[in-house]
């Protein structure tokens, strides 16, 4: 459409700079320098502090580099062989991955049962809203000490653990090596389990209550009525809803460096921290560098997977376009 | 577009529903008092904390005040520390927000509005940004920040904040401002307004709906930002509210009173501005999905 309309204007353009040859020059000139101010900050602040350090990224991680002085001792795609055979990288991706899984299998049905609840006539509903949604607007990093506090050995978890008679399920929620993900698990649901809630009631408030009416006096029960127009209709926000929580997974840092520092052993690492750990701890900028691009590719396939798949039907957005 | 269609989500006021409650009614409220319990308990327990001492604590992890202890919370509140944390989130927000916002609208509008060759190149380009993390480029950002001296400098944090933020900016604002009636600026031009008359006299008060939500997202985005900060500041004198919790956290381990009534406090911006603004909060992030 755009290419039919530039068409347009060219001709249109190219008829004027017959009339008028000097004044269509000075205009065109005038234009130039208009998207030259206007495009120009942007490009340049995109260019320079966006795509130029990922393609930097990309050039240190074909050295051994500590960071300091000159990039000498070029090891081509040795970082990466190194990377890939990384026993702690690979456990690194297997917790995002795991925590990934877990958010689309436990959040999503749960976020579900409660928007499908909340969008009920309730007393106090704007209130229920705007409590169950506070936790989304902390920063992770409070988030993290929030429950660095309620999960010390003896304190409020635990105690309240003893007092409903679960005092058998008491671990040490940090430091038990076969634990501690889960329990990083358990905080992001509790931060991110509203955002999810709000954002299926919104796509819950887009349905017509007509369809639901329509379908009780064609013999349906809520059930059905649940189960075969309102999940339909929902789910092109639950198909954005995986897309965010599994990118988010992916890249999960703040809570987990935080509360563990990917430890004990690396037993919550996740690839964030652990690039962190390599490059900001151990000086070893081309192997982190590395590292980086693979988290970074495989977000990006990852979207491209599930942009063409999933998304595609949904949006007419722009990265659909510029895929294709 | 994607303002509007949030907006319309807001608040509907719905049909009643069905009859056959009985056994849901009692259900739903069970339901309702669990998860609030889940959401606000936390929260309570930071606060409360926050009024016992360190010896209360230690005594006994989880209890009620006894006796109420202010101490934690006048020590924060008249220490500079908190407030130069808040002051230095609140800076590097204001400046991130405003150069995402500023510079944003203004690709928007050349890409919405102005025909020119390789537009829509342009635009795809801007588009690449939604898919970086910033922790992929925090190393390279980290060296270049030190090769330009801006390390321990709260522009270092700023900048490249509102450099991460364009891309949404200009997705958010690109349909909308499209969308504006080619007649308003023929009008305008009529008139004998230049484009760029046009754009700030005109066309961005007309898209405020628009740069409010993508505005709210640029500032929240830099305000919980934790990485960025936590690379580039060396010196407390610079560090940022999240960075100021998760390092406090370590420093005062023995002062653990303090650390209940740092937190507390450090909430209470996020929260306030959350309930002022929640409607736009809210329709902003289920907007900007819908591109």
């Amino acid at each position: 459409m755009a290419r039919g309309l530039s068409t347009a204007a060219a001709a249109e353009t190219s008829a004027a700079v017959a009339a008028t040859p000097p004044d269509q020059h000075s205009r065109r000139l005038r234009k130039r320098l208009e998207l030259a101010l206007l495009l120009g900050p942007a490009l340049i602040l995109f260019i320079g502090f966006v795509l130029a350090p990922i393609g930097i990224a990309v050039y240190y991680s074909l050295y051994n580099w500590s960071g300091f002085g000159p990039l000498t001792e070029f090891t081509g795609l040795h970082n990466y062989s190194l990377a890939l055979s990384d026993p702690v990288f690979r456990s690194a991706i297997e917790h995002n991955v795991i925590i990934a899984v877990l958010s689309v299998v436990l959040q999503l049905p749960i976020s579900i049962g409660l928007a499908l609840l909340l969008n009920r006539r309730i007393r106090g509903r704007s209130l229920l809203r705007l409590v169950v949604f506070a936790p989304y607007v902390l920063s992770e990093a409070t988030t993290a000490v929030i429950w660095l506090l309620m999960l010390e050995p003896g304190g409020f978890v635990d105690k309240f653990l003893s007092a409903v008679g679960l005092g058998g399920a008491i671990h040490l929620w940090l430091a038990n090596l076969s634990i501690v993900l889960y329990t990083m698990f358990v905080v992001l649901t509790w931060k991110y389990i509203g955002f999810g809630i709000i954002l299926l009631l919104a796509g819950l408030q887009g349905i017509p209550a007509e369809l639901r009416e329509a379908a009780a006096i064609d013999g349906a029960s809520a059930w059905q009525a649940t189960r075969r127009i309102v999940l339909p209709l929902l789910a092109p926000t639950i198909r954005i809803w995986v897309f965010l929580t599994i990118i988010g997974s992916l890249q999960l840092f703040d809570v987990v460096w935080i509360m563990t520092g990917g430890g004990p052993a690396n037993a919550s690492v996740t690839m964030a921290t652990y690039l962190i750990n390599r490059g900001f701890q151990s000086y070893e900028f081309g192997y982190a560098s590395a590292i980086a691009v693979i988290l970074f590719i495989i977000c990006f396939l990852f979207s491209l997977v599930y942009q063409r798949f999933a998304l595609r039907r949904d949006t007419r957005g722009a990265l659909t376009r510029a895929v294709g | 577009m994607s303002a509007a269609a949030a907006g319309a989500g807001a608040a509907t006021p719905r049909a009643p529903q069905a009859r056959g409650f009985s056994l849901i009614r009692p259900l739903t409220w069970l339901v309702v008092v669990v998860i609030v319990a889940i959401t606000v308990v936390p929260l309570i327990f930071v606060i409360e904390g926050g009024f016992r001492s360190t010896a209360q604590i230690n005594a006994s992890p989880v209890g009620l005040p006894h006796p109420w202890v202010w101490a934690n919370y006048t020590s924060v509140l008249f220490s500079s520390e908190f407030w130069r944390f808040l002051g230095n989130s609140a800076f590097i927000a204001v400046v991130a927000t405003a150069g995402a916002v500023g510079f944003g609208s203004m690709a928007a509008f050349a890409l919405s509005r102005i025909e020119f060759a390789g537009r829509e190149a342009v635009f795809t380009f801007f588009t690449i940004g939604l898919l970086f993390p910033i922790g992929v480029a925090s190393l390279p950002l980290y060296l270049l920040l030190q090769r330009i001296h801006m390390l321990d400098n709260l522009l270092g944090v700023a900048i490249p904040e509102a450099a991460f933020s364009l891309s949404i900016t200009i997705v958010i604002l690109r349909p909308f401002m499209r969308a504006i009636p080619v007649e308003i600026e023929d009008a305008a031009v009529v008139d004998g307004a230049t484009r760029l008359k046009f754009f700030a006299r005109i066309l961005l008060p007309l898209s405020r709906p628009a740069l409010v939500t993508v505005a709210i997202l640029a500032f929240v985005f830099s305000w919980n930002n934790y990485l960025l900060a936590y690379i580039v500041f060396t010196s407390p004198a610079h560090f940022t509210l999240p960075l100021g919790v998760a390092t406090f956290q370590t420093q005062y381990s023995q002062d653990t009173a303090r650390i209940f009534a740092f937190t507390a406090l450090s909430m209470v911006p996020a929260l306030g501005f959350f309930v002022l603004a929640e409607r736009r909060i809210v329709a902003g992030l289920s907007g900007s999905l819908k591109g």
